[in-house]
């Protein structure tokens, strides 16, 4: 059994805003609904499918009822900001299986004008709540080991967020628009060592969602065919505080099935949506997923690889969640959206990578030194 | 430095509540598996490992050395220092180092247990050794 060619994305839509005091959180997630399945040219009463994580107000049957929607079939997997990636993956199973043939999936929510839920306690709470661990300190500890391990520098990282600014500048929703220069990083403010405040994602409000379906109900729409044909998914922790190693992700699993399911190599990708939470995010992610060897990140990374036009790994060509957008502090929805307008070649004509036949995108969700998923999806025009 | 930081009491539960009795006495506590001979932290009922039953208390001599650390520098209460911390048992656990010159931490460096009072039980903590 494989879900390689069987669900294709046939609507997507990102929600312009980055500022929305006047709008609700489930309002937010009706307008990316209604964006997507308008992409489409489906209307709602062809949903049949429904998936969403945890910034939907109340899970799943509220949003169904709120919405409106008449579905066979739901899934609420949540596993942070890869929730969605791993929803597309699931929505390819669900398509494949026949349990729904036309699947939404939509995110959103308002942490810049909004009460962000809090984070469920696990098992671990008496034993790690205390110490503070937040997504700064948490991912500047695995950038801190890296650095010990294999030299990376706050450059290298820097360049990461270079590349970023590049691509936003041509994108008019993106939150910060302004290119910024290695030294610029370097000299920001220290939030948590050695991440400074440019090594940071912007946080956003806003949203997206995408439309999942047959791949003969994708041949009747109007839009590119653009499939899934390989997928991945995986969970890393502490595990008992034995062997500790924070210079890697779940990525070094998710990876190698999404790939293996693709029949494709790193090598073949022509463009990368890495989730970029944080810089040492995307250098930790593109180790992992064998676009370079482990510990070679910052020489991958640096003097504008990742610039599309310039580099040979064009990657976030939106301006990412470091630059334009990173809804909800949930970045895996835009990854999937930029891959699929790099596929269809809609993306901006500055970035847009010229015969942009086979993308990743890839995210983990969760905090990267502690508890984390990962999710990668490899996705195909045809 | 944050000294008048105050830090949740633990809620406890009957699987670690022999933990947090110990804590009360001035004893950090691990958990081993008799079976696969594994020593692992948070303690659980059942090995992590290789999910036998046989696990059971033994005092850790609350020597370690840190593995990686950051020093958050946006914080209400101040900078604080959260780390990883390899045991001299094995395990590693996350913590804060406290109690000492937060610019001066290293990754390798050798630390030691230091407990945090609360309204409930103290909490671990890790200072310069």
């Amino acid at each position: 059994m494989t879900i390689k060619g069987k669900a294709y994305i046939a609507g997507i839509y990102e929600h312009p805003t980055r500022h929305a005091p006047d709008k609700s959180t489930a309002q937010l997630h009706a307008e990316v609904a209604k964006g997507a399945i308008e992409d489409a040219g489906l209307t709602k009463a062809d949903i049949d499918g429904y998936f969403c994580a945890g910034d939907a107000p109340g899970g799943a049957w509220p949003m169904v009822d709120y919405l409106g929607l008449k579905v066979r079939h739901v899934d609420s997997t949540e596993t942070g900001g890869c929730s969605y990636l791993i929803h597309l993956g699931h929505a390819a199973e669900a398509i494949a299986a026949g349990k729904c043939s036309i699947a939404l999936v939509t995110l959103a929510g308002k942490p810049r004008t909004g009460v962000m839920p809090p984070r469920a306690a696990g098992a671990e709470a008496d034993f790690e709540a205390a110490y503070g661990a937040t997504t700064h300190n948490a991912y500047g500890m695995c950038a801190m080991r890296h650095m010990h391990d294999y030299g990376t520098t706050s450059e290298q990282l820097a360049w990461i967020k270079v590349a970023a600014s590049h691509h936003a500048q041509y994108n008019p929703h993106a939150m910060l628009k302004e290119v910024v220069t290695v030294d610029d990083v370097i000299n920001s403010p220290m939030i948590s060592d050695p991440l400074h405040r440019m090594d940071c994602c912007v946080v956003t409000d806003g949203g997206g969602a995408m439309i999942v379906t047959t791949p003969e109900i994708a041949k009747s729409l109007k839009k590119p065919l653009v499939r899934l044909i390989g997928h991945g998914e995986a969970m890393k922790g502490p595990r008992g505080g034995k062997d500790l190693d924070l210079t890697y992700s779940a990525g070094v699993w998710s990876g190698p099935r999404a790939f293996e399911e693709a029949g494709v190599t790193p090598k073949d990708i022509k463009y990368a949506s890495i989730y970029d939470s944080f810089t040492i995010t995307v250098l930790m992610q593109l180790e992992d997923l064998g676009f370079c060897k482990k510990g070679e990140g910052g020489k991958f990374v640096a003097d504008g690889n990742l610039i599309s036009g310039v580099g040979k790994l064009p990657f976030n060509t939106d301006g990412g969640g470091l630059c334009s957008n990173h809804p909800v502090n949930r970045g895996g929805m835009t990854k999937i959206l930029e891959a699929v307008r790099q596929l269809r070649g809609e993306a901006h004509p500055k970035v847009q990578v010229p015969n942009c036949d086979l993308a990743i995108a890839h995210g983990t969700g969760g905090l990267l030194g502690v508890r984390h998923a990962a999710s990668t999806c490899i996705l195909e025009r045809v | 430095m944050a000294e008048a930081k105050k830090y949740p009491a633990p809620v406890t539960n009957p699987e670690t509540a022999p933990f947090w009795e110990a804590a009360k006495a001035g004893k950090f506590m691990i958990k081993r598996c008799t079976a696969c001979g594994e020593a692992h932290y948070f303690p659980r009922s059942i090995c992590p490992f290789c999910f036998s039953d046989k696990t059971v208390w033994e005092e850790a001599s609350g020597e370690a050395t840190i593995y990686t650390y950051s020093l958050m520098r946006k914080s209400p209460t101040g900078p604080y220092a959260i780390a990883y911390v390899t045991l001299k048992e094995g395990p590693s656990l996350q913590t804060n180092v406290v109690d000492c010159d937060l610019e001066k931490i290293k990754i390798g460096q050798n630390v030691k247990l230091v407990w945090k009072p609360t309204d409930g039980a103290p909490l671990p903590f890790f200072t310069a050794a």
